[in-house]
């Protein structure tokens, strides 16, 4: 019998506003090195008769995430309290949306093997961050650095139904969280978590089967391995007879299985109830205008523009277009230049993604503005240096921050382009080489190429290639005349 | 006349003309506190030292011709209400040696009008309870008679203010809390219009229901520290953005051509004769001042009782999940994460606390919110409307605060319905986030005071303190002090 799985996914994503949800302290990215409790306050740690107070911004930014998924947004939402004991818990509820939540009903469009794909948003709803336990020898440490952080999460219908659907729903997903300024996108710092659940049926049926919910998948990686080792753990057990039960499960990335955490008959009852320490959040039909109004021009949208207005295959498309930084300064030297948009995209995807790679650096700290690249190409394109030179002036503006032009005029850069400075080069070269001469007179071509490179030592690398080709195209034509006519 | 006997307005005049120093007056205070509280027990924490360093900066600040509201006037903090370096106990164990490191809105703006803080009172564990019985340290003892509860749950503020032991104090009301205990020693309590006063710094029991009150011994006291801690506040959502008058302006003793309504529900078989009787002829009494008394119903009256024992206790259910040991308070420690609760739970928690978050768990759990928590909450609505029908038709409603006058320490512990019975009346006013003013109106043949409950809309705490004042101008009763 063949299977098919049938896969809904739960993202949470970390709000980076200024302060905390529900209090003043700040919200730091965790480094791995800031020091414990640091960032914290009676109401983030839960002193008695300590009140939560909304934090503005993350509501927006919920707003604005909600409105990206192409979700309704009630005229008012509510906050509730989700019960349970945990140290990394200060309040034993977590002041979370249940009932009405800040966006419901949307949708994220994706592309799969099999076509577009629509993945149904069930709910988009705001949420804080708990605590981070540490186990210490037969000691459990807590911190609250990260309690009360904002935090978003975004719930999908059973829509997807491979392990690859779910990765690429989840990266288009961090794109638009990244566009939105959400937070950084930054996976090894935590700022996203994903928990998946996973069933298995026969392919055409349309019942849904128990199903295993697998927890705390902290990177694409770890998700995609998660998924596709569920589903084929679960077609497994079915085709020899057995059954799967609703399960919560944990996932053990060294040997790369999932494992059961606890079974869900034993589910726990987080008694909501609306929080009666926030009144009902109203949100105005003219205040979700205006946030309709800032948001930015979404990846999908981008992307698809890319291709129509400049003439970008959809890989270029989108290898800028996955940082909307990248893009947005792929777009300023567009503007900035009179150079073919086809060209910028290629020195971006291939020299400044090499310098990026190389400095570790994001491409607003490089010191090379939009501007000073596309004079860089501008020179290129107008014949006063070569490729190559071009990508060592760029390497040299990267440590420098000098203009091209500046670095150009100080160490002599320029091509030559003066054909009858470059014949009188090319006749000595030739005339110092008889022997390569007369192997290519003898039929082997290929030595054409090691003389260009010759001329092109004799310049100092300053010669246009183009032309000293052509010119010594012409002599060793000449040459050959001669040869045959003897 | 004793210096701790004044009232805070009297007080102030004589420290205004310099006829008093603020430490003669603190100093007087806390002599007292050191004549009766043994027999009382007011108080679970005193900070005299503290007092006195602020009575003599407030001669100080006199002195520079400084002009604060509360300048030197010596006043308790029921031990619900979180005071910065001084124990903040909430009555329980479980907050025995919790010191919090800021005050409570209401603590801060007392602060800040330039009061003198003596000390902590006396409570029922977390506000739950009506006889501040429930303290988990000691019962307070009503100072009219010391074999009686001074009510409950802010008996501890209630009792020092008859006994002369402040000269005004904070409480707390979630279902009655100040006036009931105002009621039971003969002074006057108001419980604001939810979200009037902040909330923040007062340890929760009932989020919805909780409200920062003021208990004095008459009704111009009432509005003067009414004019010092209310108004919004930034750290509490709930709490209104509305302007705040001069309370004191409503204090002019005239009602003629005021309308008053009379709850029939308010007037049940079983309550005790003299209490009625005295309500009914402090009716007659508001009467001959010139208002017209018009009998109104509040129908849902009946469910406020079990309405309330299902919000209350929901709610507390999960303000009281951050006591588990980790952080701060009780902490024991046991074999597992999951023993460590249990044991710090089980043995910093009495059993009313116990029995109130067993409720509220119920109530919330799965199955059983609909019928009981979302139920109860559609009855609240329902409970609300009869005071917006009411108020449609009068400016106040009067009832009696309690059914009875104090009872016996003892008398009731043995059977918490009997307890709860002690809230018919005023559990409705806090479900419907109005406000009302507990004012003496009479004694039993026993001679325990007899308490009469003024309510209003919403911000109508002006009204009920115009209504207030002109009653206490034409009798009496709050001019009587207790035999201790």
């Amino acid at each position: 019998m063949e299977y098919e799985a049938v896969i809904g996914l739960e993202v949470h994503a970390q709000v980076h506003t200024r302060s905390k949800m529900f209090c003043a302290c700040p919200v730091m990215e965790d480094t791995g090195d800031l020091p414990p409790n640091a960032y914290v306050c009676p109401v983030c740690t839960a002193m008695p008769g300590t009140l939560p107070v909304i934090n503005r911004r993350a509501v927006e930014l919920t707003l604005m995430t909600a409105l990206a998924l192409n979700c309704e947004v009630p005229p008012v939402s509510f906050f509730a309290r989700k019960s349970y004991f945990y140290p990394d818990l200060p309040k034993g509820y977590q002041i979370s949306q249940h009932g009405l939540p800040l966006g419901m009903n949307g949708y994220l469009d994706i592309q799969t093997e099999a076509g577009p794909r629509r993945v149904r948003i069930n709910n988009v709803h705001l949420e804080e961050d708990t605590g981070k336990l540490y186990h210490v020898g037969n000691v459990t440490l807590v911190d609250f650095n990260r309690a009360g952080v904002p935090l978003i999460e975004i719930v999908t219908e059973p829509d997807m139904r491979s392990a690859e659907e779910v990765r690429e729903y989840a990266e288009r997903l961090r794109e638009i969280l990244v566009y939105l300024g959400v937070n950084s996108g930054d996976m090894e710092k935590g700022v996203m978590r994903f928990e998946a659940s996973v069933s298995v049926r026969p392919k055409g049926s349309d019942v849904l089967n128990p199903r295993h919910e697998i927890k705390n998948l902290n990177s694409f990686r770890a998700l995609y391995r998660a998924v596709a080792y569920e589903i084929a753990h679960q077609i497994e057990v079915l085709q020899n007879g057995g059954r799967v039960l609703q399960q919560t499960m944990g996932w053990d990335e060294g040997r790369g299985v999932t494992y059961v955490q606890r079974r869900k008959e034993y589910a726990e009852d987080y008694r909501y109830f609306p929080e009666p320490d926030l009144p009902p959040l109203e949100i105005g039909r003219e205040w979700l205008a205006e946030l309709r109004e800032r948001l930015p021009e979404l990846p999908a949208a981008r992307r698809a523009r890319f291709v129509r207005e400049y003439g970008l295959s959809v890989s270029e498309a989108d290898l800028l277009v996955a940082d909307r930084a990248v893009a947005d300064y792929y777009e300023m030297a567009v503007r900035a230049g009179t150079v073919n948009p086809k060209t910028v995209a290629n020195w971006i995807t291939v020299d400044l993604f090499r310098v990026m790679r190389e400095s570790g650096k994001g491409i607003r700290e490089l010191p090379v503005s939009p501007q000073a690249l596309a004079d860089l190409i501008g020179l290129v394109e107008a014949g006063t240096i070569n490729m190559n030179t071009g990508r060592e002036v760029l390497d040299e503006m990267v440590v420098t921050g000098k203009s091209a032009r500046q670095i150009v005029e100080e160490k002599g850069l320029a091509q030559i382009s003066d054909e009858a400075a470059l014949r009188a080069i090319v006749e000595r070269v030739l005339e110092e080489h008889p022997a390569q001469v007369a192997q290519y007179l003898a039929g082997k071509e290929q030595v054409a190429g090691w003389l260009m490179g010759q001329v092109m030592r004799a310049t100092g690398g300053k010669a246009n290639p183009q032309v000293v080709r052509t010119l010594l195209g012409e002599a060793l034509s000449s040459r050959k005349r001669e040869a045959g006519s003897r | 006349m004793h210096l701790y006997e004044l009232t805070i307005h009297e007080a102030r005049a004589l420290l205004n003309a310099g006829e008093i120093s603020a430490v003669e007056l603190t100093q007087a205070v806390i002599d007292r506190i050191l004549a009766v509280d043994n027999a009382v027990r007011a108080y679970i924490t005193l900070t005299p030292e503290a007092a006195l360093e602020q009575a003599r900066a407030a001669d100080t600040a006199f002195r520079q011709g400084q002009a604060l509201p509360l300048l030197g006037i010596p006043l308790a903090i029921k031990d619900i209400l979180c005071t910065a370096g001084i124990p903040t106990t909430c009555g329980s164990r479980i907050l025995e040696n919790f010191v919090p490191p800021y005050d409570a809105t209401a603590v801060a703006r007392l602060k800040a009008a330039g009061a003198v803080i003596l000390g902590k009172t006396n409570t029922d564990e977390f506000a739950m309870g009506s006889s501040t019985e429930n303290s988990a340290f000691f019962p307070t003892h009503n100072p009219w008679d010391l074999e009686r509860v001074p009510g409950g749950s802010s008996g501890g503020s209630a009792a020092a203010v008859a006994a002369g032991e402040c000269l005004g104090a904070l409480g707390t009301d979630t279902g009655g809390s100040v006036r009931q205990p105002a009621a039971f020693c003969g002074i006057v309590g108001l419980k604001p219009t939810y979200g009037r006063v902040s909330r923040y710094g007062l340890i929760a029991f009932a989020s919805s229901l909780d409200q920062v009150g003021v208990l004095t011994r008459d009704v111009t006291d009432a509005a003067m520290l009414m004019n010092v801690i209310a108004g919004h506040d930034p750290k509490d959502s709930t709490s209104l953005d509305a302007p705040v008058p001069d309370y004191t302006t409503a204090l002019t003793g005239d009602i003629r051509g005021m309308r008053i309504g009379v709850p029939r529900e308010y007037f049940i078989p079983g309550m005790q004769p003299e209490v009625e009787a005295a309500v009914r002829a402090a009716l007659q009494r508001l009467a001959d001042l010139g208002a017209e008394i018009v009998e109104v119903s509040l129908p849902h009256t009946d469910y406020a009782l079990p309405v309330y024992y299902l919000i209350a206790p929901a709610e507390a259910s999960a303000n009281l999940a951050r006591y588990d040991g980790v952080r701060y308070g009780l902490r024991m420690v046991g074999n597992s994460l999951e023993d460590t609760y249990q044991q710090t739970r089980g043995q910093g928690f009495g059993p009313e606390v116990k029995r109130r978050i067993m409720l509220g768990t119920y109530a919330l759990s799965a199955g059983y919110y609909d019928a009981y928590y979302l139920k109860a909450q559609k009855v609240r609505t329902l409970i609300k409307g009869d005071f917006d029908r009411a108020f449609e038709q009068v400016d106040v409603v009067v009832a009696p605060t309690s059914p009875t006058t104090a009872f016996r320490i003892g008398e009731k512990t043995e059977d918490p319905i009997q307890m709860y019975l002690s809230d018919v009346f005023t559990l409705s006013l806090n479900l419907a986030g109005i406000c009302g003013i507990n004012v003496p109106c009479g004694f039993d043949a026993q001679g325990l005071p007899i308490g009469m409950q003024i309510m209003g809309p919403a911000l109508g705490e002006m009204t009920v303190l115009r209504v207030a004042y002109a009653y206490e101008q034409a009798t009496d009763w709050h001019t009587r002090r207790p035999p201790i």
